[in-house]
């Protein structure tokens, strides 16, 4: 299996006033392509910063980083969020989406950046509502939604423009356990059926069984090597 | 236009809080587009003549400045004048000076000079043979309930009898009407005998206040009244000849700078109004930082952000913008008719122009801090809601 994310000494070092934090020490790790990743550690590890790295968010203090063979730790700003707009889809605790939007208009977002027409755009959305079975609440607010159901149609807006690579950071933390239970056989289903690579930060072993395998990161230092590359 | 619903999302997501801001903006501008109308009125003061069927010759100088006695004969040889008439602003108090109405001493020939003021025939001929004879208009007659035959005592402001009496009484011998409802205003006023008014003042005698004349053809009048004002020029009483609307302007110009109130009181409310709207934009892009964040995230660049945010502002003050000036095109015309020229007949194109502007300038300056906070967000921060 082929590499999709390359990470070689990275760190991270947040500067606080005067001082320094190193948040993340000199990770080695590569994750192949059509993975379904766990990353767990406890509150404060770094596990976020390291998906908002990952996922062209932020970026590192140190240390290389490619995604699907692209540097992207030297990228500056515009080009990152270019980037960003084609290769990843982001999905949070929160959901995050715009309450006065539609579903519809939510899962469209990403593609205003596209040179897709209205009707495409249109028609691109609703497939992505369908593939999260939600074609039906098409027309509703975010307040009108569950959070269970704002979370699949935020997974929809993720995977709308239809990127190699998912970053979830605790999508589940906000849910019951059925509603969550939803949400990881929905990431299963679009790593296992459409090749989605997938990194998902929880704090639940539960959710994690759900991934291929499992991670542990402790004080900014990856303690379990990926068993399989 | 693609981006233009979340740009409208954006807007309506406080809709009391856009209402208001909305309403105030159409407020401010509903006051500009009338005080802009008014000025331009005036700002056109020395505009042509050109149309005008009677026009009006006063000082250069100033509207109290008087004109001699001898222009008469020399303007009534200039081509194309038909008939001149003179009249001298009287300024007298009817019981208390709350009662305004305009009161002139006119020539003899006035009512034929301005034919739309009807007089019965034997009420004409009773001014003609009464020294102290008075003609007032219909609606002022009804206010005051005066009938013919009436006294009416007016307290003068200006001119003492030649005893030092205030006190002139004058006797109502006619009514006049103006047919067209349009000019209905034009019924607020008294006229009364130059002569007996010249020979009973203590000063000024023989000085005329200004001179209307009746010319042949519209279509001569900016010619016509070149001429006349030519036969002054250089000399001590040089005159200036204009339409009446310009007339009207030029007398309350005598009171105000009305281009400097304007700009002052626009200047107050624009100032004001940046303050609210600045304060609810600032708020606005405050509570959506999250949201922003989201929009960068998934790829929106900062000066996609930046443009979003301005449009938004701009958007804002557009909305109420128009809706003002709108308002006024419709209050204006209704207004223009009892204004007596002080108001154009509607609002004009480059009040609109310079309004349209205002809402883009105001647009962007009161968007532009916010609209830098949005583009500068650090999304890690902003998705942790540090
Ligand atoms: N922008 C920042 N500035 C300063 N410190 C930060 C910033 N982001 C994260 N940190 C710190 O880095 C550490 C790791 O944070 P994070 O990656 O969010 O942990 P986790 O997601 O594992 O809970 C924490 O101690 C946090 O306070
Ligand atoms: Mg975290």
């Amino acid at each position: 299996m082929s590499t999709l994310v390359e990470i070689r000494n990275l760190s991270k070092v947040y500067t606080r006033g005067k001082q320094k934090i190193e948040v993340l020490h000199h990770i080695d790790l590569d994750i192949a392509k059509g993975d379904f990743l766990a990353l767990m550690g406890p509150s404060g590890s770094g596990k976020t910063t390291l998906l908002n790295l990952i996922g062209g968010l932020d970026t590192p203090s140190q240390g290389s980083l490619s995604v699907g063979g692209q540097r992207i730790d030297s990228l500056g700003e515009g080009a990152l969020a270019k980037w960003r707009s084609e290769h990843v889809g982001f999905v949070f605790q929160f959901y995050n989406l715009l309450p006065m939007l539609t579903a519809q208009k939510n899962v469209e977002l990403p593609l205003l950046l596209t040179k897709l027409s209205a009707a495409q755009r249109k028609q691109n959305a609703a497939i992505a509502l369908k593939l999260v079975d939600l074609a039906d609440r098409a027309t509703h607010k975010p307040t009108e939604l569950s959070g269970g159901q704002q979370q699949r149609v935020a997974i929809a807006r993720a995977i709308v423009s239809d990127p190699d690579l998912l970053v979830c950071d605790e999508p589940t933390g906000d849910l019951d356990r059925q509603s969550a239970q939803q949400v990881l056989e929905l990431l299963q289903m679009l790593n296992r059926d459409h090749g989605k690579t997938i990194i998902m930060v929880t704090h639940d072993p539960k959710a994690a069984e759900f991934a291929s395998h499992t991670l542990h990161l402790d004080k900014g230092t990856l303690v379990e090597q990926a068993t399989q590359v | 236009m693609k981006y233009l619903h979340l740009v409208w999302a954006a807007l309506f997501r406080r809709k009391t809080r856009t209402f208001f801001t909305i309403a105030s903006v159409l407020a401010a501008f509903l006051l500009f587009g009338l005080l802009d109308s008014v000025r331009t009125a005036f700002a056109q003061a020395s505009e042509s003549v050109a149309g005008a069927n009677r026009i009006l010759t006063m000082s250069r100088i100033s509207f109290t400045m008087s004109l001699p006695q001898s222009l008469l004969a020399r303007i009534q040889a200039v081509p194309g004048v038909k008939e001149v008439a003179y009249a001298n602003w009287f300024g007298g108090v009817y019981q208390d000076p709350k009662n305004f109405f305009a009161n002139e001493a006119v020539s003899e020939n006035f009512f034929s000079v301005y034919s739309d003021f009807v007089v019965p025939p034997e009420q004409l001929a009773a001014f003609r043979n009464t020294r102290t004879g008075a003609i007032v208009g219909e609606a002022l007659a009804q206010k005051y309930g005066w009938k013919i035959g009436d006294k009416i005592p007016l307290q003068a402001t200006i001119f003492p009898q030649k005893d030092g009496s205030n006190a002139w009484t004058f006797d109502l011998v006619g009514i006049y009407r103006v047919a067209d409802p349009k000019e209905k205003n034009n019924e607020q006023a008294m006229f009364f005998n130059w002569k007996y008014f010249d020979e009973a003042r203590q000063f000024g005698n023989g000085a005329i206040g200004w001179y209307i004349e009746k010319v042949d053809d519209p279509a001569n009048a900016d010619r016509i009244a070149n001429a006349i004002d030519a036969i002054s020029a250089n000399s001590d009483h040089e005159t200036k000849t204009q339409s009446e609307n310009a007339f009207t302007r030029s007398f309350v110009s005598q009171f105000a700078d009305i281009g400097l109130i304007v700009a002052g009181i626009m200047s107050a409310v624009f100032f004001t109004l940046i303050l609210l709207t600045g304060n609810t934009m600032a708020q606005a892009v405050r509570e959506r930082i999250p949201e922003l964040a989201i929009l960068k995230t998934l790829g929106f660049s900062n000066p996609g952000v930046l443009a979003l945010v301005l449009a938004e502002s701009v958007l804002l003050v557009l909305l109420g913008g128009l809706a003002g000036i709108a308002l006024a095109a419709v209050v204006v015309p209704a207004m223009s008719v009892h204004a007596s020229g002080l108001l154009p007949d509607n609002v004009r194109p480059n009040t609109w122009a310079l309004g349209i502007g205002l809402m883009l300038a105001i647009g962007l300056v009161v968007g532009v801090l916010p609209a830098l906070r949005g583009m500068h967000l650090k999304i890690v921060d902003a998705l942790a809601g540090r």
